[in-house]
């Protein structure tokens, strides 16, 4: 491509959104042949690190006669990586088309896959899940599903690799296609308004329906992986709209005199903001307008009702904002409103709550026991909390609940926490920030588990909860 | 045994989804608000953090995006940099200016003096930015740091892929990739002990090509060397070395005027500038989006030593 040419690109496709996905599977799916293609045929890829790959290639004998290059090695890893054989954790990996960019977080399949894919299915917009054509529906198919929708994952896309393997047979994928349904009518999945669920063929190793829709699947009409990627609304879209504004306050902006002099120098009228004072935070879900009436939620307090006077960013005055934007919130009545307090749309939060029920994936190799003291962090705030009950253990592959008392690493079970301050949970079902909170270990601070806010407490009657 | 789903409607396999109507937000503005709430994370949550420092471009960014992350109040850390006694004349100009237009305070760990006192040694191959980590420990201990902002971005190395936005140190600055907190949603974790101490790069998610866009949409001045201009020049490893105190022609290596730009900032012994035209912002957009060579593959010696050159030094204690 000329440079000329790519000018004129960049100045049509301007500005190009973001979407983040993860890629969920085993080495054997042929996940790395799929990530290496997504960013070779996206042209990502650049010489240096294209040349390097075709020697290595070379040297392994890829290919055989036909030689070729093994996609497999865009993905290679790091040193101490390779030296075990194994795939450490999530890596994340950045292209671009005309419309968006992409930030693709890369999860191993065999080792910790559930702390892998809950770590990258957080933060996803939609997650490829890798099915090899010649096996099917597997229990890690099924585990990898039962965790996307636990985390409430927007888009779920199964990739039905290896078709090529499979002579483009309509009836296998057909059969596949079938199978996934099943699973996902088990779990919900695609049918409870949260996520969708789409089943691609493709073939990673030569490319068919991965960029471009393949002639060698006349039978799929649908679109190529990355037409799905490129077209899906990413969460912060579909959050944006809710209109449940949320925004756990960060910080407060008081300069109190000690304004930037760079700002002062631009011509900053230094006795206007003299007592400037805001509140400072990354809107969650929803918008807000000046004008306004919002809640503002703190420990100890009854909600507080005030209006919004201003929405700063940087030296500009905003009249509306949305998710996910990061602004400082300017408040009609001078209330004492510190870190940790959440500013919330009118009326649209229930009661704070200590009592807190939650599903836990486990994150850590030191087990979960009752009666165990935790840090609980959430929004903004961080709290003591007591492990009182832990209330099942979920069976991933048969999607039943064991009873258990302990969770281990990469389970991922149901407990009941007592908060030592009542803080505002909202159903993670509705709500992927609000609903979301950290397990800290208070020794060594380390994140023992990625915590889901299952029900309001005022839902729940019996004191051990039923689920 | 009990299941955890109640309904069983039929699935349909949903097409793609029609985009919703609110307008979205570009990617750069999406990028840039993550960084913020980073930023404003590690202020919130930290004792004594600073920031990594060098006048290069994503420093210069991560310093401007904390102007923004504190408007109308001053940005409330120091900023530190590691000089490694070999930088560009206008680099540490520009950086001095910066810093007295923002009326920051300065913390600077000198490569030079370790030298100087034995405490390190000079490299075989003249390399100073192997020798930065020393140096940048003993500044973070002795000033009690408990969090350092970085600009360094996971599209730059594999090993820096796989790195955490917030990085727990330990006592010896290691990284420890085995042993990496998950990261969850938006929820950052800086827990430490005492002793260890967390580095964070809010703009891990950037690409050298989003770093550009913002440069030229936030109009942000960088040091001039950035843009094509003429330079005396040799070429050694395959790149173009400036002519200067500590980066001399061999006999053998001839020395001629070209246009250059450099693409990244550092030590002057080992950056290489790349031949180029490109004289404004938007001309160097352009030839980064068209660019063929990874930002540290064209002009990196240090990371051509080995493959794992940036993942050996992270482990060490290296940005």
């Amino acid at each position: 491509m000329s440079t000329d040419t790519l000018a004129a690109g960049l100045e049509t496709a301007l500005p190009t959104t973001l979407f983040r996905f993860a890629t969920a599977g085993s080495v054997d799916d042929g996940k790395s042949t799929l990530v290496g293609r997504l960013l070779h045929d996206s042209k990502a890829i650049l010489a240096d690190t294209l040349d390097a790959v075709a020697r290595t290639s070379a040297d392994r004998g890829f290919g055989g006669e036909k030689g070729g290059i093994d996609l497999a090695l865009l993905t290679d890893g790091l040193r101490a990586e390779r030296e075990q054989g194994i795939t450490i954790d999530v890596a994340y990996r950045y292209f671009a088309t005309d419309r968006r960019s992409f930030i693709l977080a890369d999860c191993p399949g065999h080792v910790q896959y559930t702390k892998n894919t809950v770590t990258g299915a957080s933060t996803a917009d939609a997650v490829v899940v890798l099915i090899d054509a010649r096996k099917g529906v597997l229990e890690q198919t099924r585990r990898h599903l039962s965790v996307l929708q636990l985390l409430r994952v927007a888009h779920v896309i199964v990739a039905v690799n290896k078709i090529d393997l499979v002579d483009f047979s309509e009836q296998v994928f057909r059969d596949i296609e079938a199978d996934v349904q099943k699973v996902a009518r088990e779990l919900g999945l695609g049918s409870d308004g949260v996520a969708d669920l789409l089943v691609v063929p493709v073939s990673a190793l030569d490319g068919d329906n991965v960029v471009d829709r393949s002639e060698r699947t006349p039978w799929y009409t649908g679109p190529a992986l990355l037409e799905v990627l490129e077209t899906l609304p990413a969460a912060d879209e579909l959050e944006a709209e809710l209109e449940s504004f949320r925004f756990p306050v960060q910080l407060v902006i008081r300069p109190q005199g000690a304004l930037a002099p760079d700002a002062v120098a631009a011509g900053l009228d230094v006795e206007a903001y003299r007592d400037y004072r805001a509140y400072a935070g990354q809107i969650t879900e929803g918008s807000v307008k000046v004008g306004d009436e919002v809640s503002v939620i703190s420990p100890g307090h009854e909600p507080r009702i005030t209006t919004v006077i201003g929405i700063d960013f940087a030296g500009q005055s905003l009249q509306e904002a949305a998710a996910p934007q990061s602004v400082a919130v300017r408040l009609a009545d001078e209330i004492d409103i510190a870190r940790g307090d959440t500013i919330a749309a009118a009326g649209t939060v229930r009661e704070s709550s200590a009592d807190l029920y939650a599903s836990l994936a486990w994150l850590s190799p030191k087990p979960l026991r009752e009666g165990q003291k935790v840090l609980v962090k959430h929004g903004t705030r961080t709290v003591q909390a007591l492990v009182r009950n832990v209330t099942g253990k979920l069976d991933l592959a048969t999607f039943g609940v064991e009873p258990t008392s302990t969770l281990e690493l990469n389970d991922i079970g149901h407990a009941q926490l007592r908060l030592a301050a009542a803080l505002p949970l909202e159903n993670y079902l509705h709500h992927r920030r609000t609903g979301a909170f950290l397990v800290i270990d208070p020794i060594d601070g380390n994140t023992l588990a990625a915590g889901l806010v299952k029900d309001h407490p005022g839902d729940h009657e019996d004191e051990r909860y039923v689920i | 045994m009990s299941t955890y789903t109640t309904e069983e409607p039929t699935v349909e396999v949903a097409a793609a989804v029609d985009a919703p109507s609110v307008e979205r937000l570009s990617s750069l503005d999406t990028l840039e608000s993550e960084a913020i709430h980073i930023i404003r994370e590690v202020v919130a949550e930290f004792e004594k953090p600073a920031l990594l420092f060098s006048g290069g471009k994503d420093s210069v960014v991560m310093l401007h995006l904390a102007t923004k992350a504190f408007w109308p109040g001053k940005v409330p850390f120091p900023v530190l940099h590691v000089d490694t006694g070999h930088n560009f004349p206008e680099v540490i100009d520009f950086r001095d200016r910066t810093v007295e237009r923002l009326g920051l305070k300065l913390v600077v760990g000198s490569v030079q003096e370790f030298i100087d006192r034995g405490e390190l040694a000079e490299r075989a191959d003249g390399t100073r930015n192997p020798l930065q980590t020393v140096p940048l420990l003993d500044a973070i201990q002795r000033n009690k740091f408990d969090a350092v902002f970085g600009g360094g971005r996971r599209d730059e190395d594999k090993a820096r892929a796989k790195e955490r936005i917030l990085s727990l140190r330990d006592e010896f600055g290691q990284w420890d990739p085995r042993n990496q907190r998950p990261e969850l949603w938006n929820l950052y974790n800086g827990r430490h002990t005492v002793g260890q101490h967390v580095r964070a790069f809010p703009i891990s998610n950037w690409t050298e090509l989003d770093i550009w866009r913002y440069i030229e949409r936030e109009n942000i001045e960088l040091p001039g060397l950035y843009y094509a201009h003429e330079r005396e020049v040799f070429a050694r490893d395959g790149m173009w070395r400036a002519v200067g105190e500590v980066s001399q022609p061999l006999p053998h290596e001839d020395v001629i005027t070209k246009l250059v730009r450099y693409r990244t900032v550092g030590d002057m012994s080992c950056t290489g500038a790349v031949e180029s035209d490109a004289r404004t912002v938007a001309d160097v957009v352009v030839e980064v989006a068209a660019s063929t060579l990874t930002e540290r593959g064209a002009t990196r010696a240090d990371d051509r030593i080995s493959e794992a050159a940036m993942e050996d030094r992270k482990k060490d204690g290296y940005f």
